[in-house]
């Protein structure tokens, strides 16, 4: 990962931070605790509309998987899509830095937040996306 | 039977013209919260959702949940072209009528601003630096870069959570369900593919998302059904041929998925189903001791897995010792998609709910032949689309 200047990149998501290391950044509802990843008129535990930002763990325990073998345009197959518990918070996310066979990615397996660049725009913009390596 | 008058109790309208800062979900959200508040309600006092939205593509009640409160209740997406809103209505007003709900909530919104002439669509010009959009603030398609949103994925990563949660389940196992509604659906003439298949050939077959291999997903196919439904005192006037044939519908349940925590990472199929299923169970007096067979929703070989116990065709965790049992094959004491199932039978997708029910009845009239299961008088049909909404019969077969 090269250090750029914070101007010159943008995260794939709004919700993945880039400052002062890469994390993900959730919105807690301020009345039930609830966490979301996407942008949410109210709550849909308690119908409230206050929320918090709050930082995910960058570690955690896959929960679940799968190995896609059929990729979007412009994306590599098989990929890994996996369900991350990050102390607590469910997160959803690619394993990266792993063989995408039954072989290396196992339930349970131990994993960390990182980022990769996915390329650069016609301004200079790096684009940042994150994915969960092997611990 | 309640049939008496039903009001109006809050009522609201957004300001119409261009809103290119919101999107559909949003303004309906907007429209929704308004109502609620001008009625003095929250969603804990709705009963039933319908709601309607012709370009968004069919899901606006679950969207829509999912920003003013997940409760589980049944949504119906309605759509009737220019009459949708009032259709959304007439949803309620029927619901509270039959007196299965005393309050629900109508919906219905659409974003037309630049639609031009209606009919014509065309592609948003696209820019070549990064552009935020959407309520996750994408610069790009998700898809792959972040998990995936595609149906033998989702499944996928549904049945391997469970074998985590509950001690674990193999490839090989998921094969074998697969293996099973193969085989059920060789006496089945109506099936897509009526091929039995092994193990092997299972497992070696062209990989989709593991640990689902083609013959592991429902089969895309052409096909519908249809069902007329009849009062207890219409029926009574009719032949006896007519009558003898009928069947009974014990329970008819329609559930949303209610808010859990890590539902917006994985759907969670499981709760409303077990939900529905429940409330089946109890409007119908039975238990699934008591079902002679079960249609229910193999989307995905990983699916049926975790069905059999959201349908409590067995324990709590012990969907993997069921399978083991035998219990759901076609001579045990549960048998599970006789038909083939969507894996074999095939899926199209809004014909399988009445498909099923059709399967049920089939066995429960003493039609259906090589595959008849002897004796069936009672029968569960279940579907369950993502977003999320599950539908659940359970038939009877009665004197009518």
């Amino acid at each position: 990962m090269t250090t750029t200047d914070t101007a010159t990149r943008i995260p794939l998501v709004d919700y993945l931070a880039l400052e002062p290391e890469p994390h993900l950044v959730a919105q807690e509802c301020t009345v039930c605790s609830a966490r979301y990843f996407d942008h949410r008129d109210a709550c849909a535990s308690c119908f409230e509309a206050v929320f918090r930002s709050v930082d995910v763990p960058t570690e955690g325990e896959v929960t679940s998987f799968t190995i896609v073998a059929y990729a979007p345009p412009g994306v590599d197959a098989p990929f890994v899509a996996a369900v991350i518990d990050c102390g607590g918070t469910p997160v959803r996310g690619n394993l990266i830095d792993v063989t995408p066979d039954p072989e290396h990615v196992k339930l349970g397996m131990k994993v960390r937040l990182t980022t990769y660049s996915l390329g650069t725009d016609s301004a200079g913009t790096e684009a940042i996306g994150f994915g969960f390596a092997p611990a | 039977m309640a049939s008496g008058d039903v009001w109006i109790l809050g009522i609201t309208m957004t300001k119409f013209g261009k809103h290119p800062e919101i999107d559909s979900v949003g303004l309906a959200a907007q429209a929704a919260r308004g109502a609620l508040a001008d009625g003095g309600v929250s969603m804990r006092d709705i009963g039933i959702l319908a709601a309607g939205n012709l370009m968004g593509g069919g899901a606006l009640g679950q969207q829509l949940q999912k920003q003013i409160g997940q409760t589980g209740i049944p949504v119906y997406n309605v759509a009737n072209a220019c009459a949708t809103g009032a259709t959304a209505l007439r949803t309620v007003v029927m619901a509270i009528k039959s007196g299965e709900v005393d309050m629900g909530l109508a919906v219905g919104v659409e974003k037309l601003s630049g639609a031009g002439l209606l009919g014509v669509g065309g592609p948003k010009k696209q820019g070549d630096t990064w552009e935020p959009s959407g309520r996750q603030g994408a610069i790009m398609g998700l898809d792959g870069r972040v998990g995936t949103e595609n149906m033998p994925g989702t499944f996928a990563q549904i049945g391997m959570e469970y074998g985590h949660k509950y001690g674990g389940v193999s490839f090989e196992l998921f094969a074998r369900i697969s293996e099973k509604n193969h085989m059920h659906s060789t006496l089945n003439p109506l099936a897509a593919y009526t091929k039995a298949m092994s193990v092997e050939q299972i497992m070696g077959d062209m990989m989709i998302a593991y640990p689902n291999t083609r013959p592991m997903c429902s089969a895309n196919c052409d096909g519908a059904a249809a069902a007329v439904l009849v009062s207890d005192e219409k029926l009574k006037t009719l032949s006896d041929d007519q009558r003898k044939r009928a069947i009974r519908i014990a329970a008819s349940v329609l559930t949303t998925d209610p808010y859990e925590a890590g539902c917006q990472i994985l759907p969670n199929v499981n709760t409303l189903t077990r939900n529905a299923a429940k409330q089946a169970y109890e409007k119908a007096g039975v238990g699934p001791e008591d079902l002679d067979l079960v249609e229910l929703h193999d989307c995905f070989a990983t699916a049926e897995l975790v069905h059999y116990d959201n349908l409590m065709l067995c324990s709590e965790g012990n969907a993997v010792d069921f399978f083991e049992s035998g219990a759901a094959h076609r001579t045990g004491s549960t048998p599970v998609n006789v038909s083939g199932g969507l894996q074999s039978k095939g899926h199209p997708i809004a014909a399988t709910g009445i498909a099923n029910v059709w399967e049920v009845c089939h066995h429960l009239r003493g039609e259906a032949g090589d595959r008849q299961i002897e004796g069936a008088k009672l029968g569960l049909a279940h579907v369950i689309g993502l977003g999320s909404a599950c539908g659940v019969h359970i038939l009877e077969k009665t004197a009518a």
